[in-house]
């Protein structure tokens, strides 16, 4: 667990501030290319693992067995397993896929939108975002292909020139979706993998072991870190950030779709958009900080994700909290302006109907908890910040609840109403497929570097970058 | 070792300005079949070294084909292959057409923008005379290299060799076929 080369860990490190409080240097201590290279590498080329990792490496991985469990049975019984049925068809299957695919969404804000904007602090964390946003998407993809019924025919949905002389419905939002989903666990994919080769090729070179050698060599392609290859990767890389930025506003505005087309009420808004991509970076960025605090303490990573991390995180929360939470305070006064005597009712059934402890509940953990991000203190404590992010994880899940489920069980005719209960395997699936997302984690932490080595040698080469502010 | 069986002639730096004025003056000195090795991106040097980048055009036309194509494909089924009337709108409704045009226009941009980063850098490729110089892995921790490839008309075993001396490198190593 402990590295002899390792350089020295300050964990009570206090940062120089700026005269508006942010501190001035983006690494803790004097970094070299040495110290760069070796604290990131060594993560992955050390045989034995701390602790920590095995232990939640086999909860994880109990967790996916669940998931295959309550698939299979999904697979031999049938959507009837869950507890949807008419009024409340969609159920957990689509209220996870959107929790799903909006944590995946800070990921990309994170790499994407914040290299255009030359936020270089971004640097320590953003190919572990990278890496969450493509197993969140993979999570969020199988729901909805879970939820057909017969998930086997799944390809039905694509066009291709099919014998039954059919064509899918291009003008239908869940055919938008298919398309959305698709081209962005593939730019994701894309874009996480062509940042990884540069450092891929270093930990090739840093290499000792055969089979290390071997399987880090072929994953690298080639790369040399020759003038034209930095060129070509750059500008490739540069340009897949300016595509993944409208992207990832697209994809969720196109999940919003999914309800704003239809004409429920509580999901014909045309507020939907906006509304769900600022929910998708506040969740997207609770759940880097969920799993970042607990890992740069255990590989004892304190001198490259610094507290200053941390408080530009818990501010982009801090907004895009406010965001959401303006969101509520709309929904809830266009239903009442609106005049509408469905939209009036939805909103009364929504905060004191039977699932209104559910919409308390929300406001408790998106909305009240995530005040405490104006203290400063609060920001820069990793203990607090874990619990505020933990607690937005589970307000995001539960909004969605709220949109899906509230909207569902009671719309038009009083004699179409009914409830919805969640049965075992519905449960099994959700925490199963937090065991996927987790066991895919687990072992991107033991086997791909974690932090952007090439980048973080650039800051290290040309420390006036990671001053900006 | 033999002109046959050497791939170029490798000086090693210690920083990148010295890598950048060397791969500069190796241009003026008329070489062009070098190139350089660091361990992160060096502004300005690929240019110094005279390479050309069409990454960017390739991406434009891969944008356009991809959003010209799904806009045709939507067209043509929804329109011409399989017409379905739903609520009496117009069968070419194009507003409902635009979503999928534009996932795919940036699918297609990104496609071309690795693949064509790829391909136009000569990867995947695991070997490569490069990695006979025995340093070389270091060019991905802290060492900066310049190559000149015995391919080049302007080279010459002795007067390349006095060349790179003359800019005073850690050492000039020859790197093998």
């Amino acid at each position: 667990m402990n590295s002899p080369k390792q350089p020295p860990v300050t964990d009570r490190y206090s940062p120089s501030l700026s005269r508006l409080g942010y501190p001035t240097n983006l690494f803790a201590c004097e970094q070299t290319f040495e110290t760069v290279n070796e604290t990131i590498g060594s993560v992955v080329l050390q045989d034995r693992q701390p602790r920590p990792w095995w232990i939640g490496f086999i909860v994880a991985f109990a967790l996916l067995m669940v998931f295959f469990f309550a698939v299979a049975w999904l697979l031999i019984r049938g959507v009837g397993i869950w507890g949807i049925n008419i009024p409340v068809a969609w159920g957990f299957a689509i209220v996870n896929f959107v929790w799903w695919i909006g944590i995946a969404h800070a990921g990309t804000f994170i790499s994407a939108i914040l290299l255009l904007m030359f936020q270089h602090w971004r640097t320590a964390i953003n190919r572990f975002a990278e890496a969450m946003t493509l197993f969140a998407v993979a999570c969020a993809g199988l729901f909805p292909l879970l939820h057909l019924g017969r998930p086997w025919v799944f390809y039905w949905i694509l066009p291709y020139p099919d014998t039954m002389g059919m064509w899918p419905q291009f003008r239908s939002p869940l055919v938008w979706d298919v398309f959305a989903v698709g081209t962005y666990f593939t730019v994701s994919l894309l874009f996480w993998f062509l940042g990884l080769i540069p450092d891929l090729a270093t930990v090739r070179d840093r290499a000792r072991k055969n089979w290390q050698k071997k399987f880090y060599g072929v994953l690298a392609l080639g790369w040399r870190n020759s003038a034209a290859h930095w060129q070509r990767h750059q500008i490739a890389y540069l340009l897949l950030a300016g595509l993944a930025t409208p992207l990832v506003l697209s994809v969720h505005s196109v999940v919003s779709l999914d309800f704003a087309v239809a004409q429920v009420p509580g999901w014909h808004s045309t507020m939907f958009p906006p509304y769900f991509v600022a929910g998708a970076i506040y969740s997207g960025f609770a759940m880097v900080l969920t799993i970042v605090i607990p890992v740069r303490k255990v590989y004892r990573l304190e001198n490259l994700i610094t507290l200053r991390h941390f408080n530009n995180m818990a501010n982009v929360m801090l907004v895009t909290g406010l965001i959401v939470a303006y969101g509520y305070f709309i929904e809830a006064f266009m239903s009442w302006y609106s005049g509408d005597i469905f939209d009036q009712y939805m909103m009364t059934n929504r905060v004191f109907g039977p699932y209104g402890w559910v919409f308390w509940a929300l406001m408790f953990f998106n909305v009240v908890v995530p005040q405490s991000l104006w203290s400063a203190r609060i920001r820069r404590n990793p203990l607090t910040l874990f619990l505020v992010a933990f607690s937005i994880n589970i307000g995001m899940w539960l909004e969605r609840f709220v949109i899906v489920i509230t909207s569902l069980h009671r719309d038009f005719v009083p004699s179409s109403w009914g409830m919805f209960f969640p049965t075992v395997w519905d449960w099994a699936t959700l925490f199963g497929s937090i065991g996927l997302f987790l066991t895919l984690l687990f072992l991107f932490i033991r086997f791909l570097p974690m932090i952007a080595i090439s980048e973080s040698r650039e800051l290290v080469a040309e420390p006036q970058k990671a001053m900006t502010t | 070792m033999s002109e046959k069986n050497l791939f170029g002639l490798a000086a090693e730096f210690e920083t990148q300005d010295e890598l950048f004025r060397a791969a500069e003056k190796a241009f003026a000195e008329g070489y062009r079949k070098m190139d350089g090795f660091a361990p992160f991106p060096i502004e300005g040097l690929a240019d110094a070294l005279g390479k050309k980048n069409r990454v960017p055009l390739m991406v434009l036309l891969g944008g356009i084909i991809g959003g010209a194509g799904a806009y045709y494909m939507q067209w043509y089924a929804n329109v011409i292959s399989f017409p379905i009337n739903i609520g009496g709108r117009p069968m070419h409704s194009w507003p409902s057409f635009i979503p999928i045009t534009f996932e795919l226009t940036v699918l297609c941009a990104a496609l071309t923008a690795f693949f064509g980063a790829l391909a136009t850098s000569g990867l995947p490729r695991p070997y490569h005379p490069m990695f006979n110089l025995p340093d070389f892995a270091r060019a991905s921790q802290d060492r900066f290299f310049l190559c000149i490839e015995t391919r080049d008309p302007a080279f010459d075993p002795a007067k390349t060799r006095e060349f790179l001396q003359s800019l005073h490198p850690l050492q000039v190593a020859e790197v093998p076929k």
